[in-house]
């Protein structure tokens, strides 16, 4: 057997990644919650934290979060599965992405052309009688826009584990005679769980921080907690109290991490 | 495995082609040299034709950066890292960069071009003596509108926002000096207003304005309101210009209570290594004929009092942009409020943002 | 065996529906429409993204005598490269490392600390980057970016990484150590070809990641250097000139190519090693 220090050697990068990038900025982050505005040392931001401003906000960063995460689910889940069972389905899996790789900025300047009074929706909208409607600054365009950004990051996962699927495990249980949607919810979906709750965390997690859609798109009709930390960093300079949101939102992360964490796989 | 190593392969090369390319590219750029200048400025915010010129003139190759915020732009100049010879804030910004010691004072004697500019934009409150800076653009904030969309009525102060028939249809700027002015303004109260009373005054009397507010935006405003998104704006002058060269049926007012009066600066931070190619380009910015034709291409509203020959006529007599000097005098240039006041009016902008209809 | 599996594969295949095709297309549809929307307005004579006025290739020709643009381009593509590449391979290992680990606990606690750089707002990243190279005496420019987006790249290549691992049999790792792997024969023979689905997908998500970063980018850049995305965001204040649209479609294209190319390629080198390595 080897020793137990050529065994780890290979983890150094990524714990040495761990301890500069993750820790080193959370102690930053920590340390800079203790100042009030004025650069004392102080329990202040903390309080205001618990004002029912800010609890507000939180509410509403998680509504949108848990919504965002949901539809994103609802919309990935056959996606990803009618992806598997395309011809060049690796391909087409590429073309999900590819999108995702132009800037985002842009991409939101083309949705407040798609959804603007004067935009493609609201002339389809015209002629098929419902007439024109105010989409732009809506919770619906905000949720819109979200989703169509994460929904790659929740495909992937969702379609890596679905491709694995035994085709034999399906065959079986439709010859036991199972009907297409128990096959589903009692052999395809548990079997394709990991990849779902990785899409879930990858969609959820940045979605309670989003803070540039619900500007452009939302008209800052919706605030998450991710406005909030940036308008304290670059508006007001109060790197106290943006600290002191990114402090929660971590513990909120951590939480939630817990209830979706890794349990031990039954067989 | 192969087809991992392949791909690795693969950007690796494709990364080395690219790393050569950047180095060829850069080199016949020019950029190995030491005698640079690098300017730290907003995107798009200068003559492109005019730095070429500089170079040309001078034999100093320029360095191009930009920022989209004063306070990105402070950030970067405290951390230090980088070497920025020329930025260019806005007036509240001087005051705090002064007082954190960033900034580097010019010698006016290397910038005989500093007597073209209007003696009203001299000796400003942010910084008395220009020992600083030296104005590069100005402009104030005020109300762009649609006449097409609004026929009948007619918009010359903050009040007539709040008029009924205007439900839905007003996008304010997102930013809490400006929106929460529009408020103090419009209670006859100064801009610089520090009385918590008062802002709170303002937040409720900018509550009753929700029904109005269609959304509160940033720079994409001026796209929405060209494209009639919406038929009112509360936005700066410079943007106004840009809209109103959009789309014909725009017209611009000051509010008639009074508004705010901005100047983007041209100043040398500490993060400086060429000072003396710093002031060159100052006073070559400063030079009439350069400093028209940069108006010209950029359409903001110029301090350059010698400029104003050499620029057409209709632009410089349009009063919406070069107001009178008994319309100035009501307009207030921000103040550094200090943190603690600045604190204070953005968190009564939050939660004028939380309010909802 | 291979056969088998074909047929297999063929009889699913039969499966898809009309409406199952107008699903996806509709999917498709949604995800390019705002591409398509910038395409189509990189045409437009009139400078803005609307009102059409007339054909132009004006915005093009300019981009090509842009070379500042230029250099911002190649700079923004050998940072995503280089990045993704680096931080895939980082991810890669600590995603072995985390399954690795035994103890519920624990693994919870490094999975959270993964995570922290992806709920974090980009502002405090950034902010905390800058304050970390600095101290660090780390000249801003092109080593600083590069590291950044290693850094904030490698908790989403973990993620991808992770589910496909978890996946893997463990009996598998312990027959190959039966038979006499060594344990880089493992990682090699038995581990990475399992995982390599979602070792591509961690390194597209990081391509995604380090192509669209702004405010982390910008507080950690300096000394002329650039990426496209800042580029952009600056240009906001100003207005987005559609000389930017026709970069994009240009980009697109190119990229829609690459991929087109890539695929066929690996397509028929596996068809070429069908019989013998598959399963």
């Amino acid at each position: 057997m080897e020793n137990k220090f050529t065994r780890n050697i290979y983890m150094v990068p990524y714990a040495l990644w761990i301890a500069l990038f993750v820790i080193a900025p959370i102690l930053l982050v920590l340390y800079y919650s203790f100042f009030d505005i004025e650069g004392n040392l102080s329990l202040v931001n903390y309080q205001k934290f618990f004002t029912p401003v800010y609890l507000k906000m939180t509410l509403s960063s998680f509504w949108y979060a848990f919504l965002i995460t949901l539809i994103s689910l609802i919309v990935a889940y056959p996606t990803a599965y009618l992806l598997t069972k395309t011809k060049h389905k690796q391909l087409w899996l590429l073309l999900i992405i590819v999108p995702s790789w132009i800037n985002l900025l842009l991409k939101a300047y083309a949705f407040l052309g798609i959804f603007g009074t004067y935009g493609i929706t609201n002339s389809f909208l015209e002629v098929i009688g419902i007439g024109s409607q105010q989409i732009l600054f809506t919770d619906f365009s905000f949720i819109f826009v979200s989703v169509y950004i994460f929904i790659p990051f929740m495909i992937l996962p969702i379609f890596n584990s679905l491709i694995e699927l035994n085709p034999t495990l399906i065959d079986a249980a439709n010859d036991l005679g199972a009907s297409k949607w128990t096959t589903f919810r009692r052999v395809i979906f548990p079997l394709t769980i990991d990849g779902v709750k990785s899409g879930c965390q990858v969609v959820f997690i940045p979605a309670l921080s989003l803070f540039m859609l619900t500007r452009l798109i939302a008209g800052n009709r919706v605030i998450t907690l991710g406005t909030a930390i940036e308008q304290h960093f670059l508006v007001t300079q109060d790197w106290g109290m943006g600290s002191t949101i990114a402090v929660f939102l971590i513990i909120i992360m951590f939480l939630f991490m817990s209830v979706t964490g890794t349990r031990k796989r039954g067989i | 495995m192969n087809r991992l190593i392949r791909v690795f392969l693969a950007v690796v090369i494709a990364s080395a082609l690219l790393l050569f390319a950047i180095n060829r590219l850069n080199k016949a750029e020019g950029f190995a040299g030491d005698n640079t200048l690098t300017i730290y400025n907003w995107g798009d915010y200068i003559d492109d034709e005019l730095i070429d010129r500089f170079e040309e003139e001078t034999g100093i190759k320029v360095i191009y950066e930009t920022f989209d915020s004063n306070e990105a732009m402070l950030t970067k100049v405290q951390q230090g890292g980088t070497t920025y010879d020329i930025a260019v804030p806005s007036e509240y910004m001087i005051d705090k960069m002064r007082e954190e010691d960033l900034l580097i004072p010019l010698d006016h004697s290397k910038i005989p071009n500093l007597k073209n500019i209007d003696e009203r934009f001299m000796d400003l409150p942010f910084d008395p003596t220009n020992k600083y800076s030296v104005p590069y653009f100005w402009g104030t904030v005020g109300i762009v509108y649609n006449t097409k969309m609004l026929d009948d009525i007619e918009i010359t102060s903050w009040s007539d926002l709040w008029d009924p028939a205007l439900k839905n249809e007003i996008l304010l700027v997102d930013g809490a000096r400006e929106v929460m002015g529009m408020g103090l303004n419009s209670l006859n109260y100064s801009l610089n207003d520090t009385k918590e009373e008062h802002l709170k005054e303002a937040k409720e009397k900018l509550d009753s304005l929700t029904p109005n507010i269609k959304a509160i935006v940033g720079d994409e405003i001026k796209i929405l309101i060209a494209n009639e998104e919406a038929a009112v704006g509360v936005v700066w002058s410079g943007d106004a210009a840009d809209m109103m060269w959009e789309n014909e049926n725009l017209d611009y007012v000051v509010p008639s209570e009074g508004s705010n009066l901005w100047f983007d600066n041209m100043v040398i931070p500490k993060t400086a290594k060429n000072v003396d190619a710093a002031h060159q380009f100052i006073n070559f910015m400063l030079d009439p004929e350069v400093s028209a034709q940069n108006t010209e291409w950029v359409s903001y509203s110029t301090p350059n009092k010698a400029a104003l020959e050499f620029m057409p006529e209709e632009m410089v007599e349009d009063e919406r942009f070069y107001p009178s000097p008994e319309l100035t005098e009501k307009l207030e240039v921000y103040e550094n409020l200090g943190k603690k006041n600045l604190a204070m009016y953005n968190d009564f902008f939050l939660q004028f943002k939380m309010h909802r209809k | 065996m291979s056969l088998e599996l074909e047929s297999g594969v063929s009889k699913l295949e039969k499966k898809i529906s009309p409406l199952a095709k107008g699903f996806l297309f509709l999917i498709f549809l949604v995800l390019y429409a705002p591409i398509f929307f910038l395409v189509f307005y990189s045409f437009n004579s009139g400078g803005t993204m609307f009102d059409f006025e007339s054909f132009t290739l004006d915005w093009y020709k300019e981009l090509f005598q842009d070379t500042r643009l230029l250099i911002i381009v190649l700079n923004t593509l050998v940072i995503a490269l280089l990045s993704s590449l680096i931080s895939t391979i980082i991810g890669v290992l600590g995603a072995i490392a985390i399954y690795q680990v035994k103890k519920r606990q624990t693994k919870n606690t490094l999975l959270s600390l993964n995570n922290v750089l992806i709920v974090s707002p980009d502002v405090i990243i950034g902010a905390s980057f800058l304050i970390l190279f600095t101290m660090a005496g780390l000249k801003l420019g092109f080593y600083s970016v590069l590291l950044s987006h290693v850094a904030f790249c490698i908790p989403i290549v973990v993620l991808m990484v992770l589910p496909k691992l978890m996946e893997m049999s463990p009996t598998l790792i312990d027959a190959a150590r039966d038979l006499g792997a060594n344990r880089l024969n493992v990682l090699t023979k038995v581990i990475l070809p399992f995982i390599t689905p979602g070792i591509f997908a961690g390194f597209f998500m990081a391509l995604t990641y380090s192509l669209d970063d702004f405010a982390v980018t910008f507080f950690v850049t300096g000394n002329g250097f650039t990426t496209l995305s800042v580029e952009i965001y600056s240009l906001a204040r100003r207005g987005i000139s559609l000389n930017i649209n026709a970069l994009s479609t240009l980009l697109f294209l190119f990229t829609i190519i690459l991929v087109v190319i890539y695929y066929f390629i690996t397509q028929r080198n596996n068809k070429a090693q069908i019989g013998g390595i598959r399963k």
